[in-house]
């Protein structure tokens, strides 16, 4: 599993041309678990969005270690699914194989025994045909994960996986983080909880619409880069100049 | 006996009614399950927008066939709702507009510029067979494109069935996968516009959405699952077909609000008798144990 690690060189990513994360230079190395955190507001899922291909940076540029978007594991924050369609646990698990199976390709039983053996790893042994929306917040965030699991991506990046879930499942679901790193994945997640990044996450990207830090987690989350990060403006400036710093094309 | 003088009867002794009749349950068959995923999108308003979206390529149809000729007139109201359908999603993913506020606009544009081409070259007659539709005197090529339409659409729906599904569980899994849901949208909303086409043959252009959504929304009262929820509305809507055309032979009312009313009245008892229903708010049940 040895690849160059996801690059982003000067990148900066805005909104109407406001800028919501400024001239970002760093790497998520091969292997890496990394947090990526900060206030409200300061760029994270923009940041993931750039990321995942879906925004496409106004200056700069992001490597993703020679893979396409489509190979990168992706868990969206749970505001983005319909919790109530009308979807068996099986099924949604195995849309995970979608590399495999595509928009058309049948299901072959050794997919469908991955789908059963992913369930059993996150706990959720014989929910196959239960509909999404009768489980609870913390069991359909099992299913996402058992989704990730099939998907067997070599990078997976985690939108606010831990928002609203008991401590019990985000532990268990920390577990399976901390496993994806020890198979030799890169793992990066969005998280608001400093105690849980210190507790499993060895890097931290402290983010607040620029970069206030990226490293190991205890260089990171210092009181100081706290306190840079807290003094962020949270709106942009309606009446901002150009960016005339010297990395910014003119 | 008497069964069969008030069900079968009719239908054997009369031509049109037996053409209406599988008009109309073909009409069910291809309608309800695009209902169901039209309501699950929730896109429900968007379906009655886009019937309205019809009415002018159906004008325009009625102008050059010189008459009530339903296959000029079908072909017509499809070129309109699909361009009204494209233009909407290009302007929603163009600018600040949502779907829904584009599709409002270019609907209200379509009706009245239909109403206003039909007033100018047709008479009032006419106009009312548009807006409310003329079951009764389908003939035997509409009633092969309203089939040709729901074979169509039953096809399509079970090759596109899984991305669909994905677009409307996880937009932004599918999109990270590469699953292209912007295309399977634009399928989707082409299945849309084709069964308002048969069912404006059928019901007109005010009540073609009629057998789409209603029959979805008794399907969710009803069923779990997704393929449950497509058995359910297909049945109902063509359920609704044949009762509908049965209470209009006897008792003499309009064939098209017969269908629709006989939907609804099938939506009123699921309202109080299905699972989720409010007979179950006064029937106290033991619980269980786990």
């Amino acid at each position: 599993m040895s690849i160059a690690p996801i690059q982003f060189d000067n990148v900066t990513l805005a909104y109407d041309r406001h800028p919501a994360v400024h001239h970002l230079s760093g790497a998520f190395e091969p292997g890496s678990l990394t947090a990526i955190t900060g206030p409200n507001g300061a760029g994270k899922s923009t940041l993931l969005k750039a990321l995942m291909g879906e925004l496409s940076p106004v200056e700069g540029q992001i490597s993703r270690s020679g893979l396409s978007v489509r190979e990168l594991g992706y868990l969206p924050q749970a505001a983005e699914i319909d919790r109530q369609f009308p979807i068996t646990v099986a099924d949604a698990v195995i849309l995970g194989a979608w590399r495999q199976i595509g928009p058309f390709g049948g299901v072959k039983r050794d997919i469908a025994k991955r789908a059963q053996h992913a369930l059993a790893a996150v706990g959720l042994e014989g929910f196959e045909r239960r509909a999404v929306g009768a489980l609870s917040a913390g069991q359909f965030q099992r299913v996402l994960f058992a989704r990730l699991l099939l998907q067997d991506a070599r990078v997976i990046v985690l939108d606010e996986p831990f928002t609203a879930i008991d401590a019990r499942t985000t532990r268990d679901l920390l577990e399976i983080v901390v496993r994806w790193q020890d198979e030799g994945r890169t793992v990066i997640a969005v998280l608001h909880d400093f105690d849980q990044v210190r507790a499993y996450f060895p890097n931290t990207l402290l983010l607040a619409r620029e970069l206030i830090g990226w490293g190991p987690t205890a260089h990171t989350l210092t009181e100081t880069n706290l306190v840079r990060a807290r003094a962020m403006a949270e709106s942009w400036d309606e009446s901002a100049h150009i960016c005339t710093r010297p990395e910014a094309v003119q | 006996m008497m069964l069969y003088t008030a069900v079968v009867e009719p239908f054997v002794e009369y031509g049109f009614m037996r053409r209406a009749l599988v008009a109309s349950m073909a009409l069910g068959l291809g309608s309800g399950p695009v209902g169901v995923l039209l309501m699950l999108r929730r896109m429900s308003l968007v379906g009655d927008a886009m019937s309205h979206a019809v009415l002018p390529g159906a004008a325009i149809g009625f102008l050059v066939a010189g008459g009530l000729s339903l296959l000029a007139m079908g072909i017509g109201g499809l070129v309109a709702g699909l361009s009204v359908a494209l233009l909407a999603g290009l302007v929603s993913r163009t600018t600040k507009l949502k779907e829904d506020a584009s599709f409002a606009s270019f609907y209200l544009t379509s009706l009245a510029l239909g109403v206003l081409i039909v007033s100018l070259h047709g008479s009032n007659l006419d106009l009312l067979h548009i807006l409310f539709g003329t079951i009764l005197a389908v003939n035997a090529q509409a009633v092969y494109l309203v089939a040709g339409i729901a074979s169509f659409s039953l096809l399509v729906l079970a090759l596109v069935y899984r991305p669909l599904v994905a677009e409307c569980f996880d937009p932004g899994f599918l999109r990270a996968v590469g699953g292209m849901g912007s295309f399977y949208h634009i399928i989707f909303l082409l299945l849309v516009v084709l069964n308002l086409v048969a069912g404006f043959q059928a019901l007109g252009t005010l009540m073609a959405v009629g057998l789409m959504m209603l029959p979805a929304a008794i399907a969710q009262l009803w069923a779990r699952t997704l393929p449950g929820m497509f058995a359910v509305a297909a049945g109902c809507a063509s359920l609704s077909g044949l009762i509908g055309l049965l209470a209009s032979y006897h008792l003499s009312t309009a064939s098209g609000p017969s269908i629709i009313l006989t939907a609804s009245l099938i939506y009123a008892l699921s309202l109080i008798f299905s699972p989720s229903g409010a007979l179950w708010h006064f029937v106290k049940r033991s619980h269980l144990t786990g």
